[in-house]
């Protein structure tokens, strides 16, 4: 073993390309796992596993990158919620107005269309839906009075398109198609052709009012949802999530656990082997003996049962990784430290009495810090996937969402056989890519340190 | 005679292992398989009796009825020993010794294709196929890991060589089981080749149920080899360099032989120690890896099993599959261990 120091370290690693190459990736999976603490609330990501949080969002919907693609442009998820207001009395009638509007240019018609709102008035008012149309009709789409009440309430509703309702009031309205629309659903009767059943595309208008006769009813929050195809720019899965939140944290996720295992394993493996080397005799046997049994136990199985009885607990999980993370470190260094403890210096600390502990943390281990540092950057990869397959197998941690754990419902889901490649493809390159920055950064570490290998 | 005690020794302390590990399992899933089992006998003590109506009608009333029961289940629960807490010696040593000799008793929710709940008839059902899926891709990925190797290592800096240490380093970062819901995705979905469930949907008695079997395993079997063998020839070139800057090669050249020849006679030849024992290593790792890789695909054998296992929570499975994956295992480890004695001979001649 040569003694490197540290400058030395830092010129090689500068001038080596592949090192360059890693630490560029790293800093951008850094940068990402930044933007995503300052643009994801904490709150979102936590909630990624509750279904209600994300019923608002379409389900399985292509990301809307897509469509910059020639090909048919595939209506996109959209949610309106600032509508323009405005209150007028027209004969000791109130009406309180929202108006949405909506460009809508795909060539294919949206899924629905759903309005949810929260209102506040007192009697029983009239609640209007119209649609004006880019060709200038304007459809009646509902037209029901809110339940009555003799104070004021806040009312809670979500209109869907598949109401029956909506559809019965489009049927009557029919003499403006010029084909038979009593087999069509609302949102397709709605966006449709006037003269056959293709996508109108253009402006449209959603107006929808209050009428009654208090002048303080009005709608406080609403929402117009246009139910499409495609949403955000990583789509979104079967559970309506938003995979660019799930992809996004799962970054900081990732980096957290891989090098929190490497650290942990590779220091535990340097003490423990540097400790044997240097006892020597029958306390490194023993430990040595100790080490074969842990290398010998299959890990993945094993980890797969700590999960189930124990816990999936994350913090457990890194703990369990580096119960088999720290073998091979141990060896080596124990081997190290043979070599190192007969040089004169060591010999002679000896000599003058010095406390064993302190030879150790004195003179040993940082001679091996670069050997440490290359295998810390090598152990990563190995960490991020081995949680990555405890996830996947539906064994990870349900507060922290990680992109095996994406893929895993993915797997559930049949991503894989029913083609929705957005679901699959994203969060293993990630995993692939965090990994190979790593390798990328061990590789030329592990170049400088040992000499040896440069002759390749 | 040193090869002898170094091979002793090396058995005595697998064998060690194989106990630990078995300890560390029944450990853990100790106390769970308790309930589990007092659970078992008193479905089975009600079962008895409810089949037998007369015993029923033979009490007075409903408390001496419930007594009756109790008394049964506690007579049963005191033959078989479950009075006892699980962590006590004598019902630890019974389980292991059980486990030693193969007993791994009644699944509690699988079942083998067959129909049988024996956990060792079940493990024997899919062992086979796990083996012949993971060694034949093992088999194919040395082949080619190991020509590929030779090739790059013989031509050091060449085009094939740094092409196939990239190929090494970025297929070794994806996890094989994504590469496999890809796979699927391709050769599934966009060009339906194969069959996306790597399950025969024909009864295994079907004369052609072996043909069917070989056709599902294709696309695993692809993605393994695919995955594997980068790493593989990485391996194998790295081996070869060291071997190629030789005197006894350099001697061979300046001889006039031809670098075919050398490479494939006399390099190879020297670089095989350290590759069979790493063949030996990896034919074990495989099957742990098995685990995930047949979950993805579908694939009817132990690691599709085990995954089963977990999600029912079927802890006889979890225990006999735990301890067949760490005896394959600890046996390669031990060949690898035997391989290496053998042919280094700082071992042989026991210096």
């Amino acid at each position: 073993m040569s003694t490197v120091t540290s400058d030395e370290i830092k010129r090689e690693f500068l001038k080596s390309r592949i090192g360059m190459a890693g630490i560029v990736i790293l800093a951008i999976l850094v940068t990402i796992s930044i933007v995503a603490a300052l643009v994801i609330p904490v709150e979102t990501f936590q909630q990624w596993n509750n279904p209600s949080s994300w019923i608002s969002f379409p389900k399985t919907s292509i990301p809307v990158w897509v469509n910059l693609l020639p090909i048919e442009k595939i209506p996109e998820h959209k949610i309106i919620n600032s509508p323009l207001t405005s209150q007028k009395t027209i004969q000791d009638v109130s009406v309180f107005t929202q108006q949405f509007d909506l460009n809508f240019g795909y060539d294919d018609f949206p899924n629905d269309f759903i309005y949810e709102f929260s209102a506040s008035y007192s009697g029983a008012p009239l609640l209007q839906i119209s649609v004006i149309r880019p060709d200038g009709i304007t459809l009646q789409l509902l037209s029901s009075s809110l339940p009555k009440s003799e104070d004021v309430v806040i009312h809670d509703e979500r209109i869907f398109s598949t109401d029956e309702v909506i559809r019965k009031k489009l049927f009557l309205q029919s003499e403006n198609f010029a084909f038979p629309i009593n087999n069509l659903s609302s949102e397709d009767i709605v966006f449709s052709k006037t003269t056959e059943h293709n996508v109108l595309k253009g402006d449209y208008t959603f107006l929808v009012s209050i009428l009654g006769t208090n002048v303080e009813n009005k709608i406080v929050d609403s929402n117009l949802i246009v139910g499409g195809k495609a949403f955000g720019i990583m789509g979104t899965d079967e559970l309506r999530r938003d995979l660019a939140v799930g992809l996004l944290w799962g970054t900081p996720l990732a980096l957290f656990i891989g090098i929190a295992v490497a650290i942990g394993s590779v220091s535990m493996g340097l003490v423990y082997g540097v400790y044997a080397g240097f006892k020597g005799k029958a306390t490194d046997e023993a430990m040595m003996r100790f080490n074969d049994v842990i290398y010998a136990l299959p890990a993945l199985p094993f980890l797969i049962i700590l999960a189930v009885t124990i816990s999936n607990s994350i913090f457990l999980m890194i703990g369990f990784l580096m119960i088999f993370g720290w073998v091979g470190i141990a060896k080596v260094s124990r081997s190290m430290a043979l070599q190192i403890k007969t040089k004169g210096y060591v010999e002679a600390s000896k000599m003058m009495g010095q406390k064993n502990s302190k030879i150790i943390f004195r003179h040993i281990l940082p001679q091996l810090l670069p050997y440490a540092f290359a295998s810390i950057a090598i152990s990563v990869p190995a960490a991020i996937t081995t949680e990555a397959g405890l996830s996947f197998l539906g064994l990870g941690d349900p507060t922290f969402p990680t992109w095996g754990q994406i893929l895993h419902d993915a797997n559930v889901y049949g991503a894989a056989a029913r083609g929705l490649w957005w679901w699959i493809v994203p969060p293993g390159v990630m995993i692939a890519i965090t990994g190979l920055a790593f390798v990328f950064i061990g590789n030329a570490l592990d170049a400088i340190v040992n000499p040896r290998l440069k002759r390749q | 005679m040193a090869l002898k005690r170094y091979v002793s020794t090396r058995l005595l302390t697998m064998f060690g292992v194989l106990m630990a590990t078995l300890l560390l399992t029944i450990i853990l899933v100790g106390s769970n398989m308790d309930t589990i089992l007092k659970q078992g006998v008193v479905f089975q003590v009600r079962t008895e009796i409810t089949e037998n109506p007369a015993i029923a009608e033979s009490f007075a009333s409903v408390e001496e009825y419930e007594a009756f029961v109790q008394e049964q289940i506690d007579q049963r629960v005191k033959t078989l020993g479950l009075d006892t807490p699980w962590y006590s010696p004598q019902r630890i040593g019974l389980t292991m010794y059980k486990i030693l000799v193969l007993d791994f008793g009644h699944a509690t929710f699988l079942t083998s294709d067959s129909g049988s709940s024996d956990v060792k008839d079940i493990l024997l059902e899919k062992l086979p196929r796990t083996i012949l899926l993971f060694t034949t891709a093992t088999i194919i990925i040395s082949i080619i890991g190991i020509f590929l190797g030779a090739l790059s290592g013989s031509k050091v800096g060449s085009k094939i060589d740094r092409l196939t240490s990239t190929f090494a380093v970025v297929s070794s970062s994806f996890p094989v089981w994504w590469i496999g819901m890809l796979m699927i995705f391709l050769f599934a979905f966009v060009y339906q080749i194969f069959p996306a469930r790597a399950t025969p949907s024909i009864a295994p008695s079907d004369p052609g149920y072996f043909l069917s079997l070989l056709y599902h395993m294709a696309l695993p079997l692809i993605t393994i080899v695919m995955i594997g063998f980068g790493s593989w020839a990485y391996l194998v070139r790295n081996f070869m360099v060291g071997i190629m800057q030789e005197d006894f090669i350099a001697a061979k050249k300046t001889m006039g032989i031809n670098q075919k020849k050398i490479v494939y006679k006399h390099a190879l030849k020297n670089a095989a120690p350290p590759i069979i024992t790493i063949l030996a290593l990896s034919l074990s790792g495989s099957l742990g890896g098995a685990i995930i890789t047949e979950a993805v695909f579908d694939w009817p054998g132990m690691g599709r099993l085990y995954f089963e296992a977990i999600t029912v929570m079927d802890l006889p499975v979890i225990i006999g599959a735990t301890y067949v994956l760490t005896v394959f295992f600890l046996v390669s480890i031990f060949l690898a261990d035997l391989l290496y004695g053998y042919f280094d001979p700082r071992v042989r001649t026991g210096s």
